[in-house]
């Protein structure tokens, strides 16, 4: 199988990509969030708060089927692929919004692999759905979950479970004697506890479990190919999350070497600015297209789907770390205060940078196939 | 690596390309060939090497959607498809790369029929080699401030001055040379002529590199004569032209089918991991340290990302602006390579010392030879720190250097 040098962004791809950055940039200011989080009118000042998303918004988002985008047709979706969910993902990077949606899509391609209708039809109702897969110790290996399965019954505690307080439902990780399992459980089933984290715009917990019942997605022995498979997708996701986030330190940045005046010139003038940003430009630009080929071969090329995906996520994460790096040294003063909004992507790239893999981390995954 | 979805036409050309390169590939030189078209100096290797861009031009490899009153073998959309087989067949490189990348692209927007009629069809068959009189030992970066001189006497130009870091200087039988027509008006004082070579006052001196090959020289213009019709475009309007046959050099242009080196970048990742693996130190193979692998495989992500990039910048609503994409091919190509290349030197450890010429050197001594050889990308046609001004001048707006 072939990719299409296109990408297969078509114009409907386009079109839907553009509504989003549209859509984000009028409701979805990042002042909002701020506000939340200052808990006062004066955004800028006060103490970081619960996790917090627009519920309203989300409301919205599942209006226009943004939620439903990638499960298939006889599922009740649109049955778009990843590259119009990349496209989607990156605007939800730009704009650093909290919602559900990031999970809710990486759980529906996972869903995709494992075949689970009950689960998709669940998305396509308008619930969301997050991964709960990780144990405490942080591996990235499939098999790194910390809870048991006994019959349909979960006990134990899942770890790193990201926006799990805007969750509907889980897929939750569990093992047993039979090898790895895949289950889903509402997030009324579980106990929710919250992890102070540092990233200001998503939110993380621990899931509890006890004796809880839960559907079977995927039996144990057929799960660690489901998520072997759908992890393609979720780096993609996820680099596609990071690339959107660099382009706005980028934009930030370029912006404040325009305007901010030293030695009676904007600092851009000088090269010891001037360059640094563009390499945030080159860095931001590999990033980006290898997330577009990585989303892509999945879609069309499942062969070279994983190698592709690692180097999206290893990409991301290395230009993750450089963007946050070079956006807040470039500002200055400024840059390192509470007030800037500089910080609160920062924050979000350094989260998302060790997420689901670093880039040392993927690139370990690729040269053990070469 | 995805490949193009074709139409039938094509596809049919794609597959006639690839055959015909594997039927008419050359068998290789005596002594090989240095890694890249601007450092061939020997008479021997000229020869092969115009006899091969010859054969590939007759056959519709080269200027293939050129005009056919140029020479040209008047197809449309074919040009890349012809480039690209003749990359990846890693036949010799095409030695008229000057004239191919920047004279041609040169003439075909700026000179007259005249021009182009004359000067299009021998650089095709390489009769006639082409070199490039831009930079001068006081102007390098800072090009606009070059002095040679060019003074109108009646029908024709006198030309005095030298140049510097001529590429196949000594083998060319034509120059795109720029000089000063006024000496108050740095930008709009500058004129671009065609130069013959084989001229009294044209004097050619090799330079050696650091590698202790030669391949670029100094020009010395002395009393030069140059035919006011061999002008390109206005008096004083040389800046303007010379930057759109840099924008041709820096990768931005569509070009007519210039190769001037080999080697694919996906092809030098894969020959450092196969030496990574070849390569032992205490019984253990170098690839098997988990350091040298994220090394290797950190630059074979980057390596992607740029193919990946030419792949999304034909893509409208994914590349940032036109030539966002386009001006970067240059600054982040040749860096990645310079650094392939010391991460070639890494692996072999000591034995990197043995260069060309040792009988123990790994493979001939071509990678302490090829890294030096890197610098050329990074310096010359703009230096990697001229490019990022150009970077965040044109493409994000910030304020002007000079």
């Amino acid at each position: 199988m072939t990719q299409p040098r296109d990408f297969g962004f078509d114009e409907e791809t386009s079109m839907l990509k553009d509504a989003v950055k549209r859509f984000l940039d009028e409701k979805s200011p990042l002042i909002a969030l701020r506000k939340h989080l200052a808990g006062s009118e004066d955004p800028y000042h006060g103490e970081a708060r619960e996790p917090w998303f627009d519920r309203a918004l989300w409301q919205e988002m599942t209006e226009l089927g943004w939620h439903l985008l990638a499960v298939p047709e006889a599922n009740g979706g649109i049955g778009m692929g990843l590259v119009a969910a990349a496209a989607i993902q990156e605007e939800i990077g730009r704009a650093a919004c909290p919602c559900p949606l990031t999970n809710t899509l990486q759980s529906t391609f996972l869903l995709r692999e494992a075949n689970a209708a009950t689960c998709l039809e669940k998305i396509v109702a308008g619930e969301s759905m997050g991964l709960a897969v990780f144990g405490e110790d942080g591996s990235l290996e499939v098999d790194s979950t910390d809870v048991t399965v006994n019959g349909t019954t979960l006990s134990g505690t899942s770890w790193y479970v990201q926006d799990a307080s805007k969750m509907d439902n889980f897929i939750v990780a569990a093992k047993s004697a039979a090898g790895i399992g895949l289950y889903c459980v509402p997030a009324s089933a579980v106990e929710i506890k919250c992890d102070k984290i540092v990233d200001l715009t998503r939110d993380q917990a621990r899931i509890v479990l006890s004796d809880t019942p839960a559907d079977v997605i995927s039996a144990p022995g057929e799960a660690e190919a489901v998520i072997t498979k759908s992890l393609s997708a979720i780096y993609t996701l996820l680099a596609a999350d990071i690339a959107g986030a660099a382009e706005w330190q980028l934009q930030a940045t370029t912006e404040y070497a325009k305007f901010r005046t030293q030695f009676d010139r904007p600092i851009g003038f000088f090269q010891a600015v001037k360059h640094p940003i563009v390499n945030m430009m080159i860095a931001t630009d590999e990033t980006r297209s290898l997330v577009y080929n990585a989303a892509c071969a999945y879609d069309h090329e499942p062969e070279t789907a994983a190698r592709y995906a690692h180097f999206a996520k290893s990409s991301a994460s290395d230009t993750a770390s450089f963007c946050s790096n070079r956006s807040t040294q470039l500002h200055g003063g400024i840059g390192f205060t509470w007030e800037s909004d500089v910080q609160v992507y920062h924050k979000r790239q350094m989260h998302s940078q060790f997420l689901f893999g670093d880039g040392s981390w993927h690139r370990q995954k690729i040269a053990q196939q070469l | 690596m995805a490949e193009q979805q074709l139409s039938a036409d094509k596809v049919e050309f794609q597959e006639y390309c690839r055959n015909w390169l594997e039927v008419n590939r050359p068998p290789p030189t005596k002594i090989p060939l240095p890694q890249a078209a601007y450092e061939v100096t020997s008479e021997d290797h000229r020869a092969y090497l115009c006899d091969w861009q010859n054969r590939c031009y007759e056959a519709g490899l080269i200027a293939t959607d050129v005009d056919k009153a140029y020479g040209g073998h008047g197809h449309d959309g074919y040009q890349t498809i012809a480039s690209g087989e003749v990359r990846k067949a890693k036949v010799p490189y095409f030695i008229n790369w000057i004239g191919l990348g920047m004279a041609v692209p040169t003439l075909l927007v700026h000179g007259t029929e005249e021009q182009k009629t004359r000067f299009l069809p021998p650089i095709f068959t390489s009769e006639e080699i082409w070199c490039q009189g831009f930079s001068e030992p006081g102007a390098g970066s800072d090009l606009v401030s070059l002095q040679t001189s060019a003074v109108k006497d009646g029908d024709n130009w006198i030309i005095n001055g030298s140049k510097v870091w001529t590429s196949l200087g000594a083998l060319s039988s034509w120059m795109l040379l720029l000089a000063r027509n006024d000496k108050d008006d740095k930008y709009n004082g500058i004129t671009y002529f065609l130069a013959e070579m084989d001229q009294p006052g044209v004097t050619v001196k090799p330079i050696h590199k650091m590698t202790g090959e030669a391949g670029f020289n100094e020009v010395f213009l002395e009393d030069v004569v140059v035919p006011d019709h061999l002008r390109v475009d206005e008096v004083g309007a040389g800046w303007k032209v010379a930057m759109s046959t840099l924008t041709s050099e820096r990768g931005a242009s569509m070009g007519v089918g210039a190769v001037a080196s080999s080697e694919s970048p996906l092809s030098a990742i894969h020959q450092v991991i196969q030496l990574a693996k070849d390569t032992k130190r205490n019984g253990k193979s170098v690839w098997d340290d988990p350091i040298w692998q994220d090394k290797i495989v950190k630059l074979y992500e980057r390596t992607e990302a740029i193919m990946q990039n030419a792949r999304r910048g034909r893509i409208k609503e994914l590349n940032g602006g036109a030539m966002r994409i386009p001006l970067q091919g240059k600054v982040v190509g040749s860096e990645i390579g310079q650094a392939l290349n010391e991460v070639a030197l890494g692996i072999m450890g000591a034995r990197s010392s043995l260069y060309v010429g040792d009988e123990n050197a790994v493979d001939d001594g071509k990678w302490a030879l090829g890294y030096m050889n890197t610098y050329t990308g990074t310096i010359s046609g703009g230096s990697s720190e001229i490019q990022r001004n150009i970077l965040g001048e044109r493409v994000l707006g910030l304020p002007k250097t000079k």
